[in-house]
């Protein structure tokens, strides 16, 4: 019996933390290491008015992307949107309000969250009339700096290769992406994992994730969309 | 960006010189992916990718493709022996700290005087920024790969950028399907020309100011 309390969950169990105008936090680039079960269930749950904070929209029928396509989403915080097309016209319609981040600010400001930091400051875009709108600049031994605020979200969720039942984890290629940084800046943190693994199954040297991030953990059933460069 | 298949290699083909032996490059998703396809087999060049994957090696065959395992633009891929795989504010500490020796990009504009404008055509389309902000601003040498003419036929090199502008003054060359140009000390020179364009072509379609390089080759 290990001493690591058993974190392991159902889908139903966790239904009732995603909730109509909550912020939540995603892994996931392209869709690839975006948690499928766990997006397919806030498909048929309903969730609405959503704010989504994470690397870009995905494609209309691919990770979060599928949430913008269902209109459940009202703003969105990202580098990037441009695959896909109803993010963009959404946007233009004025139905979806977005917040762009330059990629690895935007990593930054999810990690600030994740360790308990206020913010960032960086030169990235201090000149930048997009950039630096309405934004703070500092400056610091004679150069301009951007103040970015740290990012934290209600609910996380992450999707890993491994979990043990107390939730360290580890990922699977470049399926790790943002993960590891969701994990850390949520107040509640959902791992969807490929395999759950009881504790002492995995080498301590080899975790990304500590269980000390995680709240929940559910068991993948894989991918149920088509890859764009899937041809058949 | 509208140019066949041939056109795309042609433009990778070039751009493929520029890649040199122990170099970290970062490629942008598009032609610039098409680059690697050039290179000598086994030439020593480490490829990173900003969704975390240091050491990026050929494209699986049809089949053989990981999910888990694609580059930034989403298409499968494989990893090279000592190779390996970090997170995102990793991937992107490499860039911002100045690892990376060369990015290659696509781009909508490029001024004269090495300005990129690549994330936003307001009111019309935007993508957003990805990861060319910082790759831009802190990769040593920034090539951008783009068609010389926009859909509607104007010139993409202009003196001064129209579009919103990524980052300042980090283009050191570029390579359209008509010319290879380069900026030097904030000056745009023409130093290329592709079969069959003369130096009128260029002259009639390039809003920029350049001069031409004395030592001016015609390459196909």
């Amino acid at each position: 019996m290990s001493r690591l309390h058993n974190k392991r969950s159902s889908y139903e169990n966790i239904k009732h933390f995603f909730n109509d105008g909550m912020t939540l936090m995603f892994g996931g680039f392209g869709g690839v290491g975006s948690p499928p079960t766990i997006c397919k269930h806030l498909l048929d749950w309903g969730t609405k008015d959503i704010t989504i904070i994470g690397n870009d929209t995905g494609f209309p029928h691919i990770g979060i992307g599928q949430l913008v396509a269902q209109y459940r989403v009202k703003k969105v915080i990202a580098s990037h949107i441009g695959s896909n097309p109803v993010a963009g016209r959404l946007m233009s319609e004025g139905k979806l309000e977005v917040e762009f981040s330059p990629q690895g600010i935007l990593a930054e400001r999810i990690r600030a969250g994740g360790v308990g930091l206020k913010g960032i400051v960086t030169e990235i875009g201090v000149d930048d009339p997009y950039l630096n709108k309405g934004k703070e600049i500092l400056e610091i031994d004679g150069d301009r700096y951007l103040y970015e605020t740290a990012l934290v979200a209600e609910v996380g969720i992450v999707y890993a290769q491994k979990a043990d039942t107390y939730g360290n984890l580890i990922y699977d290629k470049s399926a790790r992406n943002t993960n590891p940084l969701v994990a850390m800046a949520a107040d509640i943190t959902i791992v969807e994992a490929e395999e759950i693994v009881d504790v002492g199954e995995l080498d301590p040297e080899e975790i990304v994730t500590s269980g000390v991030f995680v709240d929940h953990i559910v068991l993948s059933k894989g991918v149920d969309w088509k890859w764009a460069w899937e041809t058949n | 960006m509208g140019l066949g298949n041939e056109l795309k290699d042609k433009l990778a083909k070039r751009a493929a010189l520029e890649v040199k032996e122990h170099m970290i490059v970062n490629l942008g998703i598009g032609i610039p992916s098409l680059v690697p396809n050039h290179l000598p087999p086994g030439f020593p060049v480490v490829f990173q990718s900003e969704n975390g994957i240091i050491g990026i090696g050929p494209a699986p065959g049809e089949g053989q493709e990981d999910e888990n395992l694609c580059n930034a633009g989403g298409y499968p891929v494989s990893i090279m022996n000592g190779g390996c795989y970090t997170d995102s504010s990793i991937a992107f500490a490499m860039i911002r700290r100045g690892k990376v020796d060369l990015t290659i990009l696509g781009s909508l504009q490029v001024s004269e005087k090495g300005d990129l404008a690549n994330w936003i055509i307001p009111g019309k389309k935007v993508p957003g920024m990805g990861g060319a902000t910082e790759l831009a601003s802190k990769a040593k040498r920034v090539i951008v790969l783009m068609t010389h003419l926009d859909k509607k036929g104007g010139s993409k090199i202009v003196r001064e950028c129209t579009l919103p502008l990524t980052t300042r003054s980090c283009v050191s060359m570029i390579i359209t399907d008509r010319a290879v140009f380069t900026i030097e000390d904030g000056r745009l020179i023409l130093k290329e020309l592709f079969n069959p364009y003369t130096l009128q072509d260029i002259e009639e379609t390039t809003d920029a100011q350049y001069t031409v390089s004395p030592a001016i080759k015609y390459i196909d």
